[in-house]
């Protein structure tokens, strides 16, 4: 791990700000997915999704197993066609254009490396299609086995590598043919935890030094957020929010969402006043009355959910002196993880919340115990209503 | 290991002993110096010479070897695209009638294939005037229509096993087709092309009931020889001749499943 | 090794539908890489059978080749005469001797099927009990007769089973018997035969079926009250059913139409339908007459070999 292009993961936030979201501006978009829909059969995979990519984005399709994530990756490198709707890379539309005639390579979740050749022979592989020959090939190959720090392993055969090192393999090979886009199909998912972790932000290193665009189909949200510059969550076939991380978790647009992408208390209730800064919702199941700051479009009376993270809400034995957003329960049950606590909290109408508190102190996490009256409140902004 | 009781042991001791025992006296019996089959007149090699004196013998064996090599390559081509075209092909019009004939060659009564192929050759002659007479081609042609179903399974069972994402890499990084095929896929079942070529090649060298068909006068394969001595009774010689064979495919057989243990190690996919 | 291979096809090998296909897009390539094979087994493999249906409906007739011409035309005088006889099927089935030669063969057919499954499971389970080396050992075992010669695997037979044969032998000098036991040319010896050169195609499903089973099944069914023979019952031979399908199947179905076993190790009476076959075309050399005996094998067949392939299309979807 010498890569002096290293990256100390506490920069990337920075080094994100610096640069121009470039979906913000009005570049052009480097991949358009047009009203996409893939069919199999009765089976809807892909449905009528459309969706711009930028250039030397991280973009990650988030989403259950059958969402249809990887079919829209599949898409885009030509091994599906669509059965309607069309992709543009780089303007060219893909229409017809055989897997082997795209500007675009996969890394695949088995990462399918040739197991009868070796890792020079795996990563030329490439090259050679485009008929380079000689030095040039063993320099590329040099260069990338460089890139991913595994110069020493290049005669060897895949299975005697571990799994790490076939990971590096894989995206080293899919990448010498400098494609302008990348496509990731789970590329951290069969390492452990720790690995994994490493892995991540040496693939946004390499991303950023190469310039690549990168697609990536995961299922672990907090490898979408840690990786993404955006993220698409989705579900059944449609993407059901594209966002960066910090939206797609602060501001999820649906309950699918919210409950997706990390853990969250949702309260249904009916609203009660609306207005353009501040919607406040009645909730039985809560208990009170709850508000946000921000409006929502909807119908008076309509019924909808308050969406409340668990490490926003705050636990206390007093109630504290706020008009709405505070309502009272027991606690069910704690579960002391060390870092934080979590607390189960009962409500009178049978709800349960789950609350998260940092152990600020060696003390903090045993303030309360089984059976305490508590009161969970938080702030306006701290919360979303969701209509949908 | 706990589960394997007295009873299980003893039971399958005795299957195997069933299909070694006989095996086991012909080759003992061949080494006997008596023209007596039964009687033991002790350890003698002359049965070994005599088979080596019998022309007869030798030039069926020279004709087997020859048909089942010609066999044994045909079929491996014909029955690899078989088994490529079933199983990566996707669907296609027709696809269920060529799995059935693929399979069916497989438990087809011998006497029925022998008979009809024979038939059609001699309907073709009539009409065509090909293949005129029959022989060493007949029974080519017949041999590698059979021996190409079991080339075609074994492929299919090989390329189904083989992960997919082979060939989606493989041409996702720039190989047609045809390179791709060349490149990736033939190096990866070349196993199952080996062993399919090494079954074929024995199926045909054994094959007595379609080659008696098919063939024409002066055309008699090894095991048609064998079959119109061991008719009339045991004899020295082909026990001597029987052993040599169980001896050459024993040791072919056992080097070949080595040498694909250790490749089929070497291909195995690295489980992640 | 895949000496599986009649096996293999019924286990594990089927058609992996590719959801889209590359070379579906390659219309010339694609075309004859499908032709070759395809038109092959038409010439060689299905119209030889439309042949011999159509032989069968023909008169037998000394002439070169010797039967009657069932379709003749005449151009010049625009006419088609379809001349089609029953004959041959209607002498079959008032013949007792073709009826009884078919029902002998299922018989002797069937059961060689149950005591080849008799001999077949031990080994099959004792396989799948091992583990490593012994069990590659084992496998290897099992498969090596099939490589070798079937013909003189059943000739070594004929050396322990004659009457001053191996087995006779010894039995007398130990003194257990006085009399040589008459064992060649009796359905004894045919179904020794089918049992001992079929035994691998009944080894292997069984074995591969077996494999499969969770051994922790059979733990919790004794945890749960089950005696070991109950277990068996209840567990393992469910488990292994469709092995044991599979196998009987493969046994069963070449075992019908057996020429070479009944012809070197049965008796003039042990009557089997591939012999009368045999004897009817080289023998009698009524050609018709055993084109309609194919047929009607063909026609008893055809049900067990659907079964076959059904039980591959389950394994396929699966």
């Amino acid at each position: 791990m010498t890569s002096p292009q290293k990256i100390d993961p506490s920069n990337i936030g920075e080094q994100a700000q610096i640069k121009l979201p470039s979906w913000k501006t009005d570049a052009k978009p480097f991949v358009q997915i047009e009203n996409i829909t893939k069919k199999f059969d009765d089976f809807t995979a892909v449905d009528n999704i459309s969706l711009d990519i930028y250039e030397n984005e991280l973009f990650c399709l988030l989403g259950g197993s059958g969402s249809g994530k990887s079919t829209l990756l599949r898409m885009l490198a030509g091994f599906e066609a669509p059965s309607s709707g069309r992709i543009l890379i780089d303007g060219i539309d893909m229409a017809g254009i055989q897997p082997w005639n795209r500007p675009v390579n996969m890394m695949f979740q088995s990462y399918a490396l040739f197991p009868h050749l070796t890792v020079n022979e795996n990563i030329a592989f490439g090259l050679k299609r485009e008929g380079i020959r000689g030095t040039e090939v063993k320099k590329r190959v040099a260069e990338m086995l460089d890139l991913v720090q595994l110069g020493h392993l290049g005669k060897r055969k895949p299975n005697q590598l571990s799994g790490g090192q076939r990971q590096r393999v894989a995206l080293a090979r899919s990448l010498i043919k400098r494609p302008k886009l990348l496509l990731l199909d789970e590329p951290l998912g069969a390492l452990d935890k720790k690995l994994r972790e490493e892995t991540q932000f040496e693939l946004i290193n390499i991303q950023d030094e190469l310039g690549v665009t990168f697609v990536v189909v995961t299922h672990d949200q907090e490898e979408a957020m840690t990786l993404a510059t955006r993220i698409g969550v989705m579900n059944h076939g449609v993407i059901v929010q594209t966002d960066e991380p910090h939206e797609v978790y602060e501001y999820p647009n649906s309950r699918f969402v919210a409950e997706f992408v990390g853990s969250v208390n949702l309260f249904q209730g009916e609203v009660t006043t609306d207005e353009p800064d501040t919607v406040c919702v009645t909730s039985t199941e809560a208990g009170g009355v709850l508000c946000v700051n921000h409006g929502i479009s909807c119908a008076p009376n309509q019924e909808v959910h308050v969406a409340v993270r668990p490490e926003k809400v705050r636990i206390s034995e007093q109630r504290p002196d706020q008009p709405f957003n505070c309502i009272e329960g027991n606690i069910l049950d704690i579960a002391y993880m060390g870092s934080l606590s979590v607390f189960k909290v009962k409500l009178p109408s049978g709800k349960e919340v789950r609350v998260t508190q940092p152990n600020i102190n060696r003390e903090s996490g045993g303030r309360f115990t089984w059976d305490d009256k508590v009161f969970l409140s938080w702030d306006m902004d701290s919360c979303v209503v969701l209509t949908s | 290991m706990k589960r394997r009781s007295l009873f299980l042991n003893m039971s399958a001791g005795f299957g195997f002993l069933f299909l070694y025992a006989p095996i086991i006296a012909l080759i003992i019996y061949s080494f006997n110096a008596s023209k007596l089959v039964t009687v033991w007149g002790g350890w003698s090699l002359k049965w070994y010479a005599e088979l080596f004196k019998n022309d007869q013998i030798i030039d069926a064996a020279l004709l087997s070897f020859k048909i089942a090599f010609i066999t044994a390559t045909l079929a491996v081509v014909l029955g690899t695209m078989a088994g490529f075209v079933l199983s990566r092909f996707g669907p296609f019009k027709g696809k269920m009638v060529l799995s059935g004939w693929i399979s069916a060659p497989l438990v087809m009564p011998e006497v029925i294939t022998g008979l009809s192929l024979l038939l059609l050759f001699v309907a073709m002659e009539g009409m065509f005037g090909w293949p005129a007479g029959r022989g060493t081609g007949t029974i080519i042609i017949a041999h590698t229509t059979f021996c190409m179903a079991y080339v075609a399974v074994i492929v299919q069972a090989r390329l189904s096993s083989m992960d997919e994402s082979l060939e989606e890499a493989a041409m996702d990084l720039g190989a047609k087709p045809s390179s791709l095929f060349f490149l990736i896929t033939l190096p990866l079942i070349s196993p199952a092309i080996i062993s399919g070529w090494l079954l074929s090649f024995t199926l045909s060298l054994d094959d007595l009931v379609i080659a008696s068909f098919v063939s024409g006068p002066g055309n008699s394969t090894l095991p048609m020889v064998i079959f119109s001595k061991v008719r009339l009774g045991v004899t020295p010689e082909v026990n001597a001749l029987a052993t040599l064979m169980i001896l050459v495919v024993a040791i072919g057989v056992i080097g070949a499943m080595y040498q694909m243990r250790r490749q089929a190690r070497l291909l195995a996919q690295p489980e992640n | 090794m895949s000496t599986a291979s009649r096996v293999a096809w019924i286990n594990d090998s089927y058609t992996k539908m590719t959801k889209y296909n590359f070379f579906s897009r390659v219309n010339w390539g694609r075309f004859s890489v499908v032709a070759v094979p395809y038109l092959w087994l038409a010439i060689f493999f299905f119209i030889p059978f439309v042949v011999v249906f159509k032989i069968s409906l023909s008169e037998a007739a000394i002439a070169v080749p010797p039967y009657s011409s069932v379709l003749d035309w005449n151009l010049e005088e625009a006419y088609i005469t379809v001349k089609i006889s029953l004959s041959n099927y209607l002498f079959l089935l008032e013949d007792d001797f073709y009826v009884s030669a078919y029902l002998s063969s299922i018989k002797v057919a069937a059961i060689s099927t149950f005591f080849t499954l008799l001999v077949a499971f031990p080994i099959a389970y004792l396989m799948a009990r091992t583990e490593g080396s012994t069990r590659a050992l084992l496998l290897a075992l099992v498969i090596l007769p099939f490589w070798t010669s079937f013909l003189l695997r059943v000739y070594a037979w004929m050396g322990l089973l004659k009457k001053n044969g191996l087995i006779n032998e010894t039995l007398m000098s130990m003194g257990l018997i006085d009399q040589p036991l008459v064992m060649m040319q009796t359905d004894f010896a045919v179904y020794i035969g089918i049992v001992y050169t079929y035994l691998p195609f009944m080894v292997l499903p069984l074995y591969s079926a077996l494999e499969k089973m969770d051994m922790t099944l059979l733990e919790a069914a004794e945890d749960l009250g089950a005696r070991p023979y109950q277990s068996f019952f209840l567990v393992t031979l469910p488990m292994a059913m469709p092995g044991v399908i599979a196998g009987c199947l493969l046994v069963f179905i070449p075992a019908v139409g057996e020429f070479v076993i009944p012809a070197l190790l049965g008796g003039s009476d042990t009557l089997m339908i591939g012999r009368v076959l045999w004897d009817e075309f080289f023998l009698n050399r009524d050609w018709p007459m055993a084109s309609a005996v194919a047929v009607v094998m063909l026609i008893i067949l055809v049900l067990p070999i659907m079964l076959i392939r059904n039980g591959q299309g389950k394994e396929g979807a699966a």
